[in-house]
């Protein structure tokens, strides 16, 4: 059957802010349901609360409602659009535990909603563990031994009858929230305290711990025909026990027999069938034995999962796509493979290479957090590499990470395992820590045997074997380093290099090994004669053409890369997920992919986050799935220009292609051969290496490409863009002081050190309190506020030698730290702009922040109008910011930070690059601002893109509100505290958008899971500094009704201005005979907590009621700003009531109000 | 000690590596069909296949041997082929039924190998080439040489090759049925699905005629997979004509082409066949799609049959026939393996079809 008739209007539920356990890949799945859907014509309503989102862009909608993910909000939109269905299974457990609440509360009853892809009865039995296992039971599969508990004595009882150990898990939570192992009834009652408190239902699963079996996940499609096919098998390679999502899994399965994995594929059959899920795609994962071969079914996901995004990357086989249009009636074999452009997608793909996924954590942020993986998961993003073996598609994989290491080892960071013993290094390895994988290698190449590593880690031999197979060849690699003259590169045969990088390793590890820059390894390389090949992904192992470019590097004998009749544009991504870096740059990059495709140029892609829209085949006109560093990045440019038709050798229909884009009819990047005008690209006029017909876009990924930069265009790449110069300009404190000084804009005083004595100095300078930072880091990595010299002492010290900065470089003349005069309680403010060639500049939003400077920008919210900067102030920072763009030669993007403290502008920082604020800045204006600034990189002018209609002819603004607020990832790190500071922490972010600030602002905090009360208690506990600001938000809270509760100090301060206290507590370890303020919190009597931290020194009372206010599950504000927000928000919301709104709706009043 | 290899097509494309299992003397290249496989998993059932005798398969999966093999998952005695091609043959097998990796298993049955090739290029000039001679060894030479010699399977009757010597019986004596098994090269699997489904089997040799296969008054006829080109099997097709409509018969593969054959009709040679265990094929009387193993050269075309049969199976990639099912005769046959070994068992339920028709005798 096709396309289905009866249905014209669909609801599709995003997943929300990117936490831990949800991140881009449900924006990945949500924006191809949504450009599926439109494309077969339906009117699509989408909702999402995270602007960052390429799927909450206007254009991927009819509607899109950027609003809180909760019933009450989803119900209105849903009374508003009467959509005929609604799609969940494709935004993540998010949007899957929303339609079951609005299937509970009767809204889809109530309005004729149905639910496609999986029905209410496939739901819950996938997701209520008691009835999965006795659906599995059913049908003979295998499951673990448990049983459910309600209650410790429960659990405890539970316990004993099937036998430590023991792994305990919530129901109904996401990516393993409140998951535990328990060892002993002592463990036990730890667990399922956390366990019982994790799920909304109250219920655990306590059952035999399957830790150490092997594990392994299959993706499975159905149609509503019932046929059903396997996508991908996927292996783990940390045993059970790891969360799969910290896991490093590899695709396809790689030690399991046919007779074995077709035992499996019947089981997932069976299981799918079972559920009842009617179409789409679902996860399952199963637990091995290694000594038996016994065959458990573990869980399954009746929805998109991250394990689907990977599977789709891996693979070419569009899982989501695919979903949405079997969602909608069609059967499998209705739909054509896309790859091939010929086949059905029922088939199962095949594939001739090796993927590997491995995890990124962000444990170097989060201190008092233990980088110990168990069964909850903690990686804030993954990395994915294609190679044609195991070894160099992990070696591809580590090297992707970013942090610091050149692949598996033979890099400056293994010194860090020498101190170990081979036993240390066992014992090391059998914990599975972020390190683990290093540890083995270690351990390999010092002859621990591989048996011993598989008893001490359950890690199968297989794969410790494949990691020997590099060790052995780095032994090799290395004594070539003792040959004096003739030794390292030189003495590498043509056949020794292709060993050498077929099992994975970067020049950077070979020029590590023999002591040379990475550079004349490369040269040396080259000259051999081994280049990387780049071959295609293309669902079918090369059985049929493909005809999407979805390339990988390796090294091989024959290149895949199709004949290049027109410039390319390459745009770098973003890499992994990671705190201060995440979807927004891939919105950034895609758009500019989005932009610069319909302008008529090649877009070429590359990235290595499988999670991302970027990653998508569809996106750019070529995808290179391949780590971003400089020598891959080079591979991909130097294939493109090999790839390079002469100009006179063209298609001509091609050539017509070309001339006919752009307004004014010339290309906006002159193509290879005629690169004279000066507007080109830059460095394009410079010889070099290359001799390229391709420029590269490092501007828009955040720091990742940015750090290419001057590698690339040493090498003789054009980048595009601003120039590296300038950007290096603007992050030399010392000459980026000197412009602002030149420019007469006030900036904090400052200044550079490299070692404590220096920074001591710069400190009695400029006098206490100051900010501290290492320079080139994005989400403020390190960052700290100090107050005195034994502070500073101590914040240099980590900058020197905390491991992760200390890989990354540390601290040298070139790589200082940066040291500037703190301004206590002013407002930050953020600007994006953009600059074209001719000098005009765009302001394209200025935001104030809600928390006062000091709170890492990524972490505090913001309002788009501001909502308090006087004119005269937006003017002087417009002014500013024209001014530095100007300076430092802008093309493209400027993101400049401010500091407004008494009317004076200072400013803090600027960066000529794309900022993570541009995406809700486009969804705050309408303003498609990463598109307009790709198409100003490449040359195009802002009058001509007005002209065009990309860009609106002025920046009137609607009479909207939209506030920005961060969500941080506190609930899965219980030692860590919430307060808020210079070091960003937050994964995700959301967006509250309305008529008033108050309300918008009430939205965010609703949308970011901080459900701000109408009514009720409010418990306030202030720093000292805080009570002025403190009282003036308590007054309005009891205006509005509430009754207060406060510690003793604060107590004090709100009586003696009058404002009646009702309960007193003491401070945490203070008991002065009444209750302490954790267990007010703890007791349910307050409904909203207002705490800030006593500036420095132990914060352990603070943290205690910050921490108490997480696990209850009460709102909590940490800055006395927020908190008058809070209450200003509160009244407005109650007297002038929220709205749901799509954001089409309002832009489209920017527009009315312009036409008028 | 890695020993340098090189492979040699008879249209001289040439392919790097090093040379692994059986020794191949510098004057004596292994040589055969060069085909591919893209199965991800089951490498020890396709090497041990008697439908690869005569040919080199190339894996395009990468990693081969990973699991090592087991006494379990052999589809015939021995291996078949006259060599494999791989990227990477592994070095260490794990699995829990492992009794021994596969470059020792290789080296004992005599099946040499190349591995490191750039098997991706290989497919893709077989994709568009199709299948040809090829050969390889140590030396270039010698390699070029014997892929000039090596001949293609058009025209080879490589069935009498691999048939069994003398007829044997599988299964249990008391069974319900009591079939009678063409060995054109019968796989394992086939023989483990016949019994598990409550048949008796006696293999016979692939020369065996008709009337020697009635005077065993069987129940069904099986007709079995096998190497080579149908159109050079014409007794095993004077046989089958002489048995359709005496008896039920069910043909896989190469015993699917003998029985469209049998029925009057013509096979022709796809440009590079079927190999792999992804493929979708509709199951035309309910429109279902099921996933099938696949390892064919030649089909039939169904429209050169005379007389009235109903196509049942079509491969959904190129809408070629793969299931036939006569009007006139309780016969059907598939040209895929529903036996799998290795691959998806979705079209298990055929063995079950000939149950049936066995039951209606």
């Amino acid at each position: 059957m096709p396309r289905r008739d009866d249905l014209e209007s669909i609801l599709i539920i995003g997943s929300g802010p990117i936490v831990i356990g949800q991140a881009c890949e449900f924006d990945y799945s949500g924006t191809q349901a949504c450009r599926v859907l439109r494309e077969e014509g339906f009117r699509v309503v989408l909702v999402n609360s995270n602007p960052a989102t390429i799927m909450t862009d206007p254009d991927f909608a009819d509607a899109t409602y950027v609003e809180p993910l909760d019933v009450p909000t989803v119900t209105r939109i849903i009374e508003q659009e009467r959509p005929d269905a609604v799609l969940a299974t494709l935004g993540g457990q998010t949007a899957l535990n929303l339609a079951v609440g609005l299937h509970d509360a009767g809204v889809l009853d109530r309005y004729e909603v149905e639910l496609i892809g999986a029905g209410i009865e496939a739901i819950h039995t996938a997701e209520d563990r008691s009835r999965f296992k006795a659906a599995m039971t059913e049908i003979g599969l295998d499951v673990p031994r448990s049983g459910f508990a309600y209650s410790l004595d429960e659990a405890l009882a539970v316990a004993e009858k099937v036998g430590y150990p023991l792994i305990v898990r919530p129901s109904f939570i996401l990516g393993g929230g409140g998951t535990g192992i328990a060892s002993d009834p002592d463990e036990m009652r730890r667990v399922a305290g956390q366990g019982l408190a994790a799920s909304p239902v109250g219920e655990i699963l306590i059952e035999q711990s399957v830790a150490g079996w092997k594990e392994f996940e299959l993706e499975v499609m159905r149609d509503h025909a019932d046929n059903a096919v396997i996508v991908c098998s996927i292996e783990n390679l940390d045993p059970m026990g790891v969360h799969t999502g910290d896991s490093i899994t590899v695709a396809p399965a790689q030690t399991l027999t046919d007779v074995e994995y077709q035992r499996m594929r019947d089981a997932a059959f069976a299981c799918i069938r079972r559920i009842g899920v009617d179409t789409g795609g679902s996860n399952i994962q199963f637990a091995l034995d290694p000594a038996t071969g016994d065959q458990i079914i573990i869980e399954m996901n009746p929805r998109v999962s991250r394990s689907s995004a990977l599977a789709s990357k891996a693979t070419g086989f569009p899982i989501a796509k695919i979903a949405a249009r079997l969602a909608v009636g069609y059967r499998l074999d209705e739909i054509t493979n896309d790859i091939t452009g010929e086949t059905p997608a029922s088939f199962e793909p095949t594939i001739d290479y090796v993927v590997t996924k491995v995890p990124r954590w962000a444990f170097e942020k989060l201190p008092g957090a233990s980088p110990v993986l168990g069964t909850q998961m903690q990686s804030v993003g993954e990395v994915m590499a294609i190679g044609r073996t195991f070894t160099e598609s992990l070696q591809k994989a580590l090297r992707s990470l970013e942090t610091g290491r050149a692949g598996l080892n033979a890099d400056p960071a293994e010194s860090a395992y020498d101190p170990l013993s081979d036993d240390g290094l066992v014992r090391a390895s059998a914990t599975a820590t972020p390190e683990r994988v290093f540890h083995l290698e270690a351990a390999l190449r010092r002859g621990v045997s591989v048996e011993r590593l598989a008893t001490a880690t359950g890690v199968d031999p297989w794969f410790l074997d494949q990691i020997a197979l590099i060790s052995a060849e780095r032994a090799d690699l290395a004594d070539l380093a003792d040959r004096g003259g003739r030794g390292g590169a030189a003495a590498m045969t043509r056949s020794a290099w292709r060993r050498a990088k077929r099992l994975g390793f970067s020049d950077a590890q070979l020029a590590y090994l023999w002591g040379e820059p990475e550079a004349s390894v490369r040269a040396a390389r080259r000259a051999a004669g081994v280049d990387a090949t780049f071959k295609t992904v293309d669902t079918c192992a090369a059985e049929f053409e493909a005809r999407t470019p979805y390339h990988y590097g390796t090294y091989e004998d024959e290149t895949e890369v199709a004949p290049l009749d027109r410039p390319a544009v390459v745009i770098l991504g973003s890499g992994p997920n990671r705190i201060g870096q995440g979807v927004e740059f891939d919105y950034c990059c895609v758009h500019a992919a989005f932009a610069l495709s319909d302008a008529g140029y090649e877009t070429v892609m590359v990235n290595c986050n499988p999670e991302t829209v970027s990653t998508d085949y569809d996106t750019s006109d070529r995808l290179f799935f391949e780590p971003l560093t400089a020598e891959d990045v080079l591979n991909v440019v130097e294939a493109l220009d090999a790839a390079a038709v002469p100009p006179g050798e063209r298609d001509p229909e091609a050539r017509d292609l070309a001339s006919a884009t752009g307004p004014s009819g010339r290309r906006d990047l002159p193509p290879g051969g005629d690169r004279s005008g000066p507007e080109g690209a830059q460095g394009a006029r410079r010889s070099g290496e290359l001799a390229s017909a391709t420029g590269v876009i490092v501007g828009l990924g955040g720091q990742t490409p940015l750090k290419l930069a001057a590698t690339l265009e040493a090498a003789g790449v054009p980048i595009l863009g601003t120039a590296p110069s300038s950007i290096d300009r603007a992050e030399d404190r010392e000459s980026f002081n000197a412009l602002c000084e030149e420019l007469g804009i006030p900036q904090p005083p400052g200044g550079t050190a490299a070692s404590s004595e220096a920074a001591r100095a710069v400190a009695e300078r400029i006098g206490y309190p100051v900010l501290v930072r290492p320079s080139y880091v994005l989400g403020g990595r390190a960052m700290q506020i100090v107050y005195d010299a034994a502070a500073l002492e101590g914040a240099m010290a980590e900058l020197a030698e905390s491991g992760s900065l200390g890989r990354e470089g540390g601290l040298s003349a070139e790589r200082p730290a940066l040291i500037d005069r703190f301004l206590e309680d002013a407002v930050e403010v953020d600007v994006d702009a953009v600059r074209d060639h001719l000098g005009e500049v765009f302001v394209a939003g200025i935001m104030e922040h809600i928390e006062e400077a000091g709170v890492h920008s990524g972490d505090s919210a913001c309002a788009i109008p501001p909502p308090t900067l006087a004119p005269e102030v937006q003017a002087a920072i417009e002014d500013h910011t024209r001014a530095l763009a100007a300076a430092l030669e802008v093309r493209g993007l400027i993101n400049v930070q401010y500091a407004v403290k008494d009317g004076v502008v200072h400013v803090i920082e600027a960066n000529p690059r794309a900022s993570r604020t541009v995406p809700f800045v486009s969804k705050a204006t309408g303003v498609p601002v990463a598109k307009v600034a790709a198409r100003v990189m490449v040359g195009a002018s802002l009058a001509e893109l007005r002209a065009e209609g990309l860009l609106p002819d002025t920046g009137e603004s609607g009479t909207h509100v939209a506030v920005k607020e961060a969500v941080l990832p506190f609930n899965r790190f219980p030692g860590v505290d919430t307060v808020l500071g210079p070091e960003m922490r937050s994964t995700g972010e959301v967006m509250g958008i309305d008529r008033t600030f108050g309300v918008a602002f009430v939205k965010s905090q609703a949308a970011g899971g901080n459900l701000l009360p109408a009514a009720g208690r409010v418990f306030l506990s202030l720093a000292d500094r805080d009570k002025p600001a403190g009282l003036r938000a308590a007054r309005l809270f009891v205006e509005q009704g509430f009754s207060i509760a406060a510690t003793a100090g604060t107590a004090a301060a709100l009586e003696a201005d009058g404002l009646p206290v009702e309960v007193v507590v003491d401070k945490v370890g203070e008991e002065a005979g009444g209750r302490d303020a954790v267990e007010l919190v703890a007791s349910g009597e307050v409904d909203l907590v207002v705490n800030t931290p006593r500036g420095r020194g132990p914060r352990a009372d603070g943290m205690h009621i910050r921490r108490a206010a997480t696990e209850h599950k009460v709102s909590c504000i940490t800055t006395v700003a927020a908190a008058l927000a809070a209450a200003a928000g509160i009244r407005e919301a109650s007297t002038a009531g929220t709205t749901v709104r799509s954001l089409q709706d309002y832009h489209r009043d920017v527009q009315l109000r312009l036409e008028v | 000690m890695v020993v340098d290899g090189v492979l040699v097509l008879s249209d001289g494309e040439v392919f790097e590596g090093e040379l692994a299992g059986a020794e191949v003397a510098a004057g004596a290249p292994a040589g055969g069909e060069v085909v591919f496989n893209t199965a991800l998993a089951g490498y020890q059932e396709i090497v041990t296949d008697p439908s690869y005798a005569g040919q080199i398969v190339t894996f395009t999966y990468p990693h081969i041997g990973n699991y090592g093999v087991n006494p379990d998952d052999s589809e015939s005695a021995r291996p078949f082929c006259s060599g494999i091609v791989v990227r990477d043959l592994a070095r260490r097998p794990s699995n829990w039924r492992a009794t021994g990796d596969l470059e020792g298993f290789l080296r004992d049955h005599g099946v040499p190998a190349i591995t490191g090739v750039d098997t991706r290029r290989l497919t893709r000039h077989l994709r568009d080439r199709g299948a040809i001679p090829g050969a390889f060894g140590p030396d270039e030479q010698a390699a070029r040489q014997a892929a000039t010699v090596a001949s293609s399977t058009d025209g080879c009757d490589l069935a009498r090759v691999v048939t069994t010597a003398e007829p044997y019986t599988v299964g249990d004596p008391q069974a319900r049925f009591r079939v009678v098994a063409y060995d054109f090269g019968i796989k394992t699997t086939i023989l483990r699905r016949l019994t598990a489904s409550g048949c008796r089997v006696e293999v016979v040799p692939a020369s065996t005629t008709a009337a020697e296969v009635l005077e065993r008054r069987p129940d069904g006829v099986f007709l079995s997979n096998g190497p080579g080109d149908p159109a050079a099997v014409g007794y095993a097709v004077d046989a089958v004509r002489g048995l359709l409509g005496e008896v039920p018969v069910l043909g896989i593969c190469l015993g699917h082409q003998i029985m469209g054959l049998a029925l009057g009709g013509r096979t022709f040679k796809l440009p590079f066949g079927h190999h792999g265990a992804n493929h979708p094929v509709r199951h035309v009387p309910t429109g279902r799609v099921e996933i099938t193993s696949q390892n064919h050269n030649y089909v039939v075309d169904p429209d050169s049959i005379p007389g009235r049969v109903e196509v049942t199976h079509v491969n959904l990639n190129d809408g070629v026939c793969e299931g036939l099912r006569s009007l006139d005769v309780p016969a059907i046959s598939v040209q895929h393996h529903p036996e799998a070994g290795p691959g998806p068992r979705d079209a298990s339920y055929l063995f079950d079809d000939f149950v049936v028709l066995m039951e209606a005798r």
